[in-house]
């Protein structure tokens, strides 16, 4: 061999050497760097997972009565695998199967379609399972179609009937409580992601809103999954994994059927007699706790919707009435989202306010009909006089210019409208003391906070709205340039940042700016009632599991104290006790056998209604029972509803009577709700079966 | 040279076994891969065919069949002195052109993925004339190189242009079928004859720029099918084409990727018992090594092709006989080339074409082919003592 071609040789040997290590570099990078990547994505090609989900965890009563549990339904299923396997694609067996259910066609191809199946903005009624699930089409199936379907299975391949679980809430003896149990759906894209820091399989429910959602993680329990390995075909060849469903936790709570029933009755029975005396009576809520523990025993918001629709399938009517307006959107809680005026149940809190400014609680004010402040008069309610009397009869009568008067030296006193750097603010603080803006710390989603107008609102207020008013012709509609909004807007552009003379007097009476959500009201007055302490507000009381253990046990907490003597809150509950006894809620509870405390108001609105016309009152009523050794906080409001005694304050009785077994100014023995005279400490049995107590 | 002396001594002892003379590591490594190979082919198909309702070692059973005529003609091979072949040389070769002319003519040809490149016989039998052809052109090439008047290192540059037509006439009839692979390996090995015949390296310089300008103007002026182009560009961007040659060619390497150090085991690979890749016991079956022996079994390969291909060297650097050499050297470019393309292939390295892996991919041309390549280079070692 000659010299060129040996060296040739060993290039070429070179060469394919190099080639070979190359290909042994690339199979170590694909199978050992990135082996675990390709792992995955293998996976990924050839499992399917099946998911069977689990039985959602039952929501009960503090009695163990179900709120909310597993019903069987009739569910009509089609199988995507083997309608995609005809010829058509399964049209012509949809197009049968819609017809035997009376459904759109349209809709049915809509059900049965993969979400990416479907182009972007056509998606809505998509699945989001997986195409290895049966996908239902109806869940409440009449047995007979299901049984033409079945027993035809030539003309109905991949269709089939099964039994299937859906949430229910049952409504027993007429419960709704559909603000506070919530409701279940599918998934969403953003669940799915994994964003919200969980992990879900594409076919389960979870809670959208109410218990439902807050106790989502303890209720819905663990999917089984079974993890089949497909090929190339979809054809099944082995299966990986069968792990079986876990069932979910089951949910205690403080409520209570029976009361839960009356309070929603007591409600709208308030809203349509405040229609019946002419007022607009939109909406309201009512809410019972109980005093020593912060425990909701019944909470109730009106206007409601069955909790069931949103299983049943939601038409689009539906969905587009719970928020309507017209129909004073349904969907929202008054009881934990709504903001009110508290008008004259506020002035607990000015009582609190005159006692820390020294105001000698026992001695006698003067009522006048009305108190000129700067250049504006404030009238007393009806513009009546009352005369000269004790600041606790006072409370009872609802005198208001006694307060105006008050608020407004104390005003002066802090500097007026340039205030001193170290203001006393005797009536912020009073209000601060109930914890007045923060939460109640329920366990229901979006709870609303109350709003204090102090001087740090009216700072931020001014900072947001200065442009608007300080160039109100520019920015104003038409309609609203009438010369007393532009002299109003004149007067916030000027000082628009400060406590005004006319701010202050509001303030005292629970009127202006200030406005409060049912619920906080509720643990303002079981906060006076308990003498000074302020609890969380909970509706959870226990997760508990299948076999009856305790996983956890929610206790309301101690959120704070308030600031006021023992002789003031004394005075306080007597002054309140009066209230019943000789003032404005004394007809209502007329005759009633157990001693009741509390107070009326209503709060002026402004603004009108979609027809024009002009809003009425706010009609409220906040009570704590029996006067004594109070238990029990009652409050109940009724917007638009008219004078607080006449529209609440009955209501309030209602709930009461309910709560106390009474019947006819007696007490029923035995037919009290708690007979022993407070709610159950022990966690109940769990059922599905458990009926609530009957009433002798 | 003493170390020459000594495989003398060791080879003269093996006079009386039916291979006396061959070299055993080659033997060793060739029939370790045949098993190997044997195995893939029953792993790729056992499983889908027995779910389908077919018989599960149907290609089990044609592979065997095929290693046992492959082994005859390896046999038969080695017996004659590789010298003698000369005399038959060009008819051998005649008969590889006719065979890529008939696969042209439409009604005799068979098409498979795009490429017309089998001739079907009757019994579901079907002949690859390119993997003959491919033995053909290197047997003659080296024939011409090698045969010199004159006792002039370099071959005259009308001995290099008679080569290169003999290479040239089947390159082209396999370009219009066309199978760009084949084409390819068939270049890289006239490419490694010339270049160690001693030819200059303007030569081999001027060849390999000149295969490079084929390819570009094969590419541009459409003599390549879309069809090959698809090929060609989802290697440049996998993601291009979801479900055609880009799905193949991720399937193939998720199947390897999946399988890390040791593997599924074998006939447990879910990749290749749901059968995601396609072609899997022909073109693709390394990626069932990959999948179910994982890096071990998969690095075995490699390195038995490497063990190969090394004994290959030692066997063109020991003859005496430049045509042996030409021959060898011819060979090793056949199998590196056509080992890189197809590994390259399902690794991602190379872009897609339809070539088998040699000893391992079940199709009896190439493996009859390849067998027949293996009995050449046992032939030259055993007449390389001179």
């Amino acid at each position: 061999m000659n010299q060129r071609s040996r060296l040739s040789l060993l290039v070429v040997q070179i060469l394919i050497v190099s080639l070979m290590v190359a290909l042994l570099g690339r199979l170590f990078y694909l199978q050992i760097a990135m082996g675990p990547t390709y792992r995955d994505a293998a996976l990924s090609i050839q499992s399917r997972d099946v998911v069977s989900p689990a039985t959602r965890g039952l929501i009960v009563d503090s009695s163990g009565v179900p709120l909310a549990l597993n019903k069987v339904g009739l569910a009509i299923t089609i199988d995507r695998i083997a309608i995609d396997k005809q010829p058509d694609k399964g049209v012509a067996v949809m197009a049968r199967l819609s017809r035997l259910l009376k459904l759109q066609y349209a809709n049915v191809y809509r059900n049965t379609r993969l979400c990416g199946e479907l182009p972007t903005g056509q998606r809505a009624g998509c699945w989001t399972g997986s195409r290895y699930q049966p996908i239902p089409i109806t869940k409440s199936a009449d047995p007979d179609v299901a049984l033409q379907i079945v027993e035809n299975s030539d003309q109905f391949p991949g269709i089939d009937a099964q039994p299937i679980a859906i949430r229910n809430y049952p409504g027993t003896v007429g419960v709704n409580a559909a603000h506070v149990l919530g409701y279940v759906g599918p998934l969403t894209e953003e669940d799915l992601s994994g964003e919200n820091g969980k992990n879900f399989f594409r076919s389960e429910s979870i809670g959208k809103s109410g218990l439902e959602i807050v106790y989502d993680s303890f209720l819905r329990g663990i999917p089984g999954i079974r993890t089949l390995i497909v090929d190339r075909k979809e054809a099944i060849t082995s299966q990986r994994q069968n792990t079986p469903p876990v069932a979910g936790d089951h949910l205690v709570t403080s409520l209570d059927v029976r009361l839960q029933a009356a309070t929603e009755t007591a409600l709208a029975d308030a809203v349509l007699r405040g229609r019946a005396n002419g007022y607009t009576s939109d909406s309201g809520a009512a809410v019972v706790m109980d005093v020593r523990n912060g425990q909701i025993l019944a909470i109730a918001s009106y206007p409601t919707y069955d909790p069931n629709i949103f299983e049943k399938g939601l038409t689009v009517a539906q969905a587009s009435d719970l928020f309507s307006e017209k129909k004073a959107v349904p969907a929202l809680s008054r009881a934990l989202q709504g903001l009110y005026a508290p008008a004259s149940t506020f002035k607990s809190v000015s009582v609190i306010a005159a006692a820390s400014a020294g105001y000698n609680l026992n001695a006698s004010y003067k009522c006048p009909s009305e108190l000129q402040v700067g250049t504006r008069l404030f009238q007393n309610f009806e513009s009546k006089s009352q005369g000269t009397m004790s600041l606790k009869k006072m409370i009872a009568v609802s005198c208001d210019t006694v307060w105006y008067r008050i608020a407004f030296d104390e005003w002066l006193r802090d500097g007026g409208l340039s205030p001193k750097s170290n203001p006393n603010d005797y009536f912020f603080k009073a209000a601060a003391s109930f914890n007045f803006t923060q939460k109640v710390g329920v366990d229901l989603p979006s709870e609303s906070s109350s709003r204090l107008a102090n001087r740090a609102y009216k700072k931020s207020w001014y900072q947001q709205n200065k442009d608007f008013y300080c160039n109100y012709k520019e920015r104003a509609t038409k309609a609203q340039q009438t010369p007393f909004l532009i002299l109003l807007a004149k007067e916030n552009c000027v000082d628009g940042d400060k406590v005004r003379a006319g701010d202050a007097v509001n303030f005292s009476i629970g009127q202006g700016e200030t406005v409060v959500t049912p619920l906080k009201l509720a643990q303002m007055y079981a906060a006076i009632g308990n003498g000074g302490t302020i609890w969380q507000m909970m509706v959870g009381k226990a997760i508990v599991k299948t076999d009856g253990t305790v996983v956890k046990t929610m206790k309301p907490e101690k959120l704070g104290t308030l600031s006021a003597s023992k002789e003031t809150i004394d005075f306080l509950r007597g002054a309140l006790r009066e209230v019943v006894v000789a003032g404005t809620g004394t007809g209502a509870f007329a005759g009633f056998p157990i001693p009741i405390s509390g107070k009326t108001g209503t709060a002026e609105v402004f603004g009108r209604n979609l027809n024009g016309s002009l809003k009425d009152n706010t009609s409220w009523f906040a009570s704590y029972a029996p006067s004594n050794k109070p238990r029990y906080a009652v409050v109940m409001m009724v917007s638009q509803g008219g004078f607080g005694a006449s529209t609440s304050g009955v209501g309030v009785r209602n709930i009461y009577e309910t709560l106390f077994g009474v019947k006819g100014n007696k007490v029923v023995p035995g037919a009290a709700i708690f007979p022993d005279g407070k709610p159950p400490i022990k966690l109940p049995k769990i059922s599905p079966a458990t009926k609530p107590r009957v009433a002798p | 040279m003493s170390q020459i002396s000594v495989r003398r001594g060791l080879y003269q002892h093996r006079r009386f076994s039916i291979f006396h003379g061959s070299d055993p590591v080659l033997t060793t490594a060739v029939a370790l891969l045949l098993i190997i190979g044997t195995l893939l082919v029953y792993a790729a198909t056992r499983d889908w065919y027995a779910r389908n309702g077919l018989d599960p070692q149907f290609y089990l059973k044609r592979h065997v069949i095929n290693i046992a005529i492959g082994t005859l003609l390896a046999y038969g091979t080695t017996l004659i002195d590789y010298r003698l072949l000369r005399a038959y040389i060009p008819i051998f070769w005649g008969l590889g052109v006719l065979g890529l002319i008939i696969v042209l003519i439409p009604g005799l040809g068979t098409s498979i993925n795009g490429a017309r490149a089998w001739i079907s016989l009757p019994g579901g039998f079907q002949i690859q004339p390119a993997e003959l052809a491919k033995i053909a052109i290197i047997v003659g090439m080296s024939m011409l190189l090698s045969e010199r008047s004159h006792d002039s290192n370099k071959p005259e540059t009308s001995d290099l242009l008679q080569a290169l037509v003999i290479a040239a006439i089947p390159v082209l009839l396999i370009i219009r079928q066309p199978d760009m692979g084949t084409a390819f390996i068939i270049s890289a090995s006239v490419i490694t004859i010339i270049a160690v015949s001693g030819a200059s390296s303007r030569w081999v310089i001027g060849l390999l720029i000149l295969a490079i300008l084929v390819a570009v103007v094969a590419t541009k002026t459409g003599v390549i099918s879309q069809y090959q182009l698809n090929r060609l560009q989802t290697f440049v961007d996998p993601t291009a084409d979801t479900q055609g040659t880009g799905y193949q060619l991720r399937q193939a390497r998720i199947a390897i990727g999946s399988g890390g150090l040791i593997g599924k085991g074998l006939f447990n690979g879910p990749q290749t018992n749901g059968r995601f890749v396609p072609e899997q016991q022909t073109d693709f079956i390394f990626t069932v090594a990959g999948e179910e022996l994982g890096f071990l079994g998969g690095g075995l390969i490699i390195f038995l092709y490497l063990l190969i291909l090394m004994r290959a060297f030692a066997i063109a650097r020991r003859t005496s006989d430049p045509f042996g050499r030409l021959v060898t050297t011819g060979i090793i470019g056949w199998f590196a080339f056509q080992i890189f393309e197809n590994i390259g292939m399902t690794l991602g390295l190379m872009p897609m074409t339809g070539v088998p892996l040699p000893f391992i991919s079940y199709g009896g041309s190439s493996m009859f082919a390849t067998l027949i390549g293996f009995g050449l280079l046992q032939n030259v070692h055993a007449r390389s003592k001179g």
